[in-house]
């Protein structure tokens, strides 16, 4: 049976759906995969039993109304299929496994001023990771997640910028990797882990 | 929700302009930087006075901000052209044309960010061959206003984007990786006639500038 991959918008705002969503699903066209796209006040049980893997995509700097809706991701609790989650998405991972959000922040001037990660930054992990081990990343996010236990932590950042739960087929990136980095979600949907 | 459009008059930051209104947003102003600086990296040159000939037929007010166009310097002349647009139009977002370029986009990411604003760039990581032709499907008549890259030379100025430019476009992506839509600076183009405009923009007098592969048309359209 030919796969079929989950890819949940999280956007807010409608014209954002051509940012954040669609690059992701010019990768799995990319592949000749099939996909359907639903957005995550949408999304049903069916449409859980139907997809064999799940992409959660990001979402603007500005949009953080998925966070007051995290209710609407339990089903992520007892879901036994693979799962990833991109910026926003990791967010919603960390969220429902009870990890904690964070504003990172630097100290300017004996103050300590919340700080956004906008632009390409370089990353080392330590073990490869669906095939990224280290290089350029892009970044864009206000927030990061402290993670429990239940997840291993592969970069060696404080802002924590790849995870994956140690029993489970559920993996975070906080970077972007439909921007730079396509393969990282191509080994996820071709199951190179 | 009011948004400002970064525009320049070509086809991106039109065609990112099209596709806002087509989601139902209100366009409440137009944002252009007019740059002395012809090698911007952050800028579009060739023939921007002439947004101000679009910003008539789209019927929409247009900001303008002239910078020096030193690098890094021109980044707060366009968030004083954003703030100007906040105050005076209430926009909650601006939209842009980005599609490639991380230097460009991050830059009005961190912009947008620090005014407290949404950022869109509907255009962001399209395929570029799609682009193009999504651009001649919805009826946007644009023509190339300048070359900046080995092998084009000024033949090209005045060219129509069609299928026959898509053609010989992806011939040099093929031979020398020119980007197909111009996301690098390769090409510039300016939009005379879509849907947003009330009629189509006539091109009066044109005047070539440049040298060997790097060529840019200064248009009069009225």
């Amino acid at each position: 049976m030919i796969e079929k991959i989950l890819i949940i918008n999280i956007c807010k705002e409608k014209l954002h759906y051509c940012e954040f969503v669609k690059p992701v699903e010019d990768i799995v066209v990319s592949l000749k995969l099939k996909y359907f796209t639903k957005h995550y006040k949408e999304l049903n049980k069916k449409d859980l039993e139907e997809s064999d893997k799940i992409i959660i995509c990001g979402t603007s700097l500005k949009d953080n109304e998925f966070l007051e809706n995290i209710n609407k991701f339990k089903w992520l609790m007892n879901f036994k299929k693979p799962v990833i989650g991109i910026c926003g998405g990791m967010e919603i991972i960390g969220a429902v496994f009870g990890g904690k959000l964070k504003k990172k922040t630097e100290e300017s001037k004996g103050f300590l001023k919340k700080k956004t990660e906008i632009g390409f930054y370089k990353e080392a992990f330590k073990k490869k990771f669906l095939g990224f081990k280290e290089g350029e990343v892009y970044h864009l996010h206000n927030y990061y997640v402290e993670f429990d236990k239940r997840f291993e932590i592969l970069s060696s950042n404080k802002v924590v910028q790849a995870v994956k739960h140690k029993k489970k087929e559920i993996y975070g990136l906080l970077f972007h990797p439909e921007v730079r980095n396509k393969e990282i979600i191509k080994n996820f949907v071709r199951n190179i882990y | 929700m009011k948004l400002g459009v970064l525009f320049s008059g070509g086809k991106d930051s039109t065609f990112a302009c099209y596709l806002a209104k087509k989601q139902g947003y209100e366009i409440s102003c137009l944002i252009s930087i007019f740059s002395e600086n012809k090698e911007s990296w952050m800028f579009h040159t060739p023939s921007i006075e002439q947004v101000k000939k679009q910003a008539e037929v789209m019927n929409i007010p247009l900001i303008i901000v002239e910078t020096k166009g030193e690098k890094e310097k021109e980044l707060l002349d366009l968030e004083k052209g954003i703030k100007k647009a906040i105050e005076n139009y209430k926009i909650e977002g601006v939209v842009t044309g980005a599609v490639e370029s991380v230097y460009q986009s991050s830059r009005i990411q961190n912009i947008c960010n620090k005014l407290d604003i949404e950022c869109f760039n509907p255009l962001w990581l399209k395929v570029q061959e799609e682009l193009l032709k999504d651009i001649i499907k919805n009826k946007f008549e644009v023509i190339i206003t300048g070359v900046f890259a080995f092998p084009f030379g000024k033949e090209w100025l005045g060219r129509k984007i069609d299928k026959n430019f898509i053609k010989d476009i992806k011939k040099l992506y093929d031979k020398y990786s020119i980007s197909i839509s111009g996301e690098g600076g390769e090409t510039e183009s300016f939009v005379v006639n879509c849907t947003l405009f009330k009629r189509k923009l006539r091109i009066i007098n044109y005047k070539d500038f440049g040298s060997g592969n790097s060529w840019r048309r200064e248009l009069i359209v009225g």
